[in-house]
């Protein structure tokens, strides 16, 4: 828009490296994300007296911050071109097998944590080697382990804990060093930033790392834009999916540890919905459904436009009950400018 | 893929072979770390080995009369505490009453409307449902009592028990049970309240902070929140808290959201006091701290207990509970002082 407004009163040249520079800007994935959370910002701040409090920022954050740790590999996932329906309620078996097994066995809860992240990659390992192996589209694998996960949950903990939810962990040994690793908070000048912010913004470094930098990142993108012409050329696309469902088990492992340690115990129903969220985060930050395309990066910048209108609504006092529509409203907007920027991008190469 | 990869796939054999060996090797190799680790890093506190061995059974024989089957069906999500405590005092009666106890359950209309078929199809001798929506289940509950099998009616949906020939109702006024906590928050003095919806839509949450906001002299805001979803729950009501710091109040209607209604309250550094529905451990021990106010106790043990008691009664002695009129079994305000009372009750589950 600047481009046009600017352009007649400048020499042609300059104009040229102007628009080539823009059109750069706009191949990246997430920029139509960025535009989306400056929109959805400078909106609430006028919206919503109370939305640019510190206080407020925080919390803002936070709750970006326990979506945005699921988005980042669900995100990397949809770049390898699969999907993920079982993240939502992994995330509680993570924190349900965590629980109970340190208070069944009465161990340190490091235990608990050690053998849910055995656990939670096993789920993530399952999935990944039943999508190779069948080569069924993933969306019914990962449905099969949703519905599977969800029966568990409860299943084991009535059957272990005699209800629905889990026994408090909250007096037992290494609880609070647990809850100082996953379910902290520490005070930056004004700001009081959750534990969960940090461990957002190291996966997003990690993954942008991975994708950027690494073998396996070209892997990913490889596997994503055409199976079998990644195959053709060496690519372990096999291994490289499976490493995927890991990741998203591993984020998993970290949200479901903040769910059990933010409070002492874990209610088994919790959890449902939940992975339609990671999806929309990574979507808004330019993946594409089809595979091939997206960014860490852009996952974080949807984690932040989902945190920012969920809360930011409820900053500006509006009647909640409008919230869903508003969330449909963003979604179909960021996928339609992701759509037309990505237009734009490939009419420049 | 057909042809020149067959080298590639022998090559790719071996490879997972040595793979799979590896596997075979480390796995074990885990599994013994992690139970060495269990044996080792024992937790000197908390945890089952700190548990009483007290137990829940009220003990004695059962009585001498003829086995009957009574089937429950209720409109319970998964893994709702509240319901587990409605059916352990339901299985607790039915152990007493020499009773089959046949239970199930679905949150949607129309299929809780084909559980209870299911249950007239087996002629059972009693039949136990929920009115949670009662167009979904008017013919069927209709169809059951046409068939001679007797009715009770238990928790919500008192209004439309009677006219569907059901002998008795079991359970809480929510409206009722809302005005109670609006009583309470004139009693301490509150002024601005909030209630917190975990289940956008669903009547009896929207019954209780109705009945709430009637008796309740200041004003009160509602907020829907996302129930399955516990830090997004905390997240909102320590926005709406930053939001608006007249807020006093804090009204969760439900026992998990309780405590991040808690947590949403130290974070955004709000004075409000909290109250909840229902009860479960961790509010108890909030309530024992200070931090919960007060809980609202429809007593869902009762709501089982009384339904297959009722049942029985009916069968042996034609008896019939509440003479037309709702049988309620709430609501009871817990507080701080109730709580040494209640506690090993609500550690088994029963309360």
């Amino acid at each position: 828009m600047t481009a046009t407004a600017k352009a007649p009163a400048e020499p042609a040249d300059e104009r040229l490296l102007h628009t080539s520079l823009l059109r750069r800007l706009m191949g990246r994935p997430e920029l139509g994300a960025v535009v989306g959370a400056v929109a959805v910002f400078v909106f609430f701040s006028f919206a919503a007296d109370s939305f640019l409090q510190v206080s407020s920022l925080s919390t803002v954050l936070y709750a970006a911050s326990t979506i945005g740790i699921m988005a980042v590999p669900v995100a990397l996932l949809m770049i390898g071109g699969e999907f993920d329906l079982s993240t939502g309620v992994m995330v509680t078996s993570s924190a349900l097998v965590s629980s109970m097994f340190s208070y069944q066995m009465t161990a340190n809860v490091w235990v608990g944590v050690g053998v849910s992240l055995l656990v939670t990659l096993a789920i993530g390992f399952f999935n990944g080697f039943m999508l190779v192996r069948t080569k069924l589209p993933s969306f019914i694998i990962t449905l099969g382990t949703f519905l599977m996960l969800t029966g568990l949950n409860l299943g084991f903990t009535k059957l272990i804990s005699g209800g629905v939810g889990t026994k408090t962990i909250g007096d037992m040994e290494g609880f609070d060093s647990a809850r100082a690793v996953f379910a902290s908070r520490f005070v930056v000048g004004d700001a009081d930033v959750r534990v969960t912010v940090l461990w957002w913004l190291g996966l997003v470094a990690l993954a942008t790392w991975i994708l950027l930098r690494t073998r396996a990142g070209n892997w990913i993108f490889a596997s994503g834009g055409g199976a079998n012409a990644a195959r053709a050329v060496g690519v372990p696309v096999d291994r490289t999916k499976i490493g995927l469902y890991m990741g998203v088990a591993f984020a998993a492992w970290v949200a479901g540890q903040h769910l059990l340690f933010e409070y002492d115990s874990v209610q088994s129903g919790e959890g449902v919905g939940n992975e339609f969220l990671y999806i929309i985060a990574a979507v808004i930050g330019g993946c594409l459904m089809t595979g091939g395309y997206g960014s860490a990066i852009g996952s974080a910048v949807g984690a932040l436009i989902f945190g920012m209108t969920s809360k930011g609504i409820v900053y500006a006092q509006w009647d909640p009950d409008w919230f869903k529509f508003f969330l449909g409203a963003m979604l179909l907007l960021a996928t339609l400018l992701n759509a037309w920027v990505r237009k734009r991008a490939e009419a420049t190469k | 893929m057909a042809r020149g990869g067959d080298a590639r796939t022998a090559g790719a054999r071996t490879v997972r072979a040595a793979r799979a060996a590896r596997a075979a090797r480390t796995v074990p190799a885990l599994l013994t770390a992690a139970a060495l680790l269990a044996t080792a890093a024992c937790s000197g506190s908390g945890g089952k080995d700190g548990e009483g061995r007290e137990s829940g059974d009220g003990g004695g024989k059962g009585v001498g009369t003829e086995r009957m089957t009574v089937a429950m069906v209720t409109h319970a999500g998964e893994g709702d505490t509240f319901w587990d405590i409605v059916k352990s005092g339901a299985e607790q009666a039915a152990a007493k009453d020499n009773v089959e106890f046949l239970y199930s359950a679905d949150k949607e209309g129309d299929e809780q409307a084909q559980l209870v078929q299911t249950a007239v199809d087996r002629e059972v001798d009693g039949l136990i449902v929920t009115l949670a929506k009662p167009k979904a289940l008017e013919s069927v509950v209709k169809k059951a009592v046409r068939a001679g099998i007797p009715v009770v009616t238990i928790n919500s949906g008192a209004r439309h028990s009677e006219p569907l020939g059901a002998l008795s109702h079991i359970g809480q006024d929510e409206s009722v049970a809302g005005e109670a906590v609006g009583e309470e928050l004139n009693r301490e003095g509150r002024e601005k309240a909030l209630c917190v919806i975990h289940e956008q839509g669903n009547v009896s949450l929207e019954e209780r902070c109705a009945g709430a906001a009637k008796t309740f002299d200041g004003s009160m805001d509602l907020l829907n929140v996302d129930g399955t979803n516990m830090p997004s729950t905390q997240s909102s009501v320590e926005a709406k808290l930053q939001a608006d710091q007249d807020i006093d109040a804090v009204v969760a209607l439900g026992a998990p959201f309780a405590a991040a209604a808690v947590k949403a309250k130290e974070n955004a550094g709000s004075r409000a006091q909290i109250a909840t529905f229902d009860l479960n451990a961790s509010v108890v021990k909030a309530l024992r701290a200070g931090d919960v106010r007060f809980a609202v106790d429809q007593q869902p043990y009762l709501q089982g207990y009384l339904a297959v008691d009722e049942l029985w009664l009916h069968r042996t002695n034609a008896n019939v509970l509440g003479g037309g009129e709702p049988v309620l079994t709430g609501p009871a305000v817990v507080t701080e002082k109730d709580v040494p009372r209640l506690e090993k009750y609500i550690e088994r589950g029963t309360r």
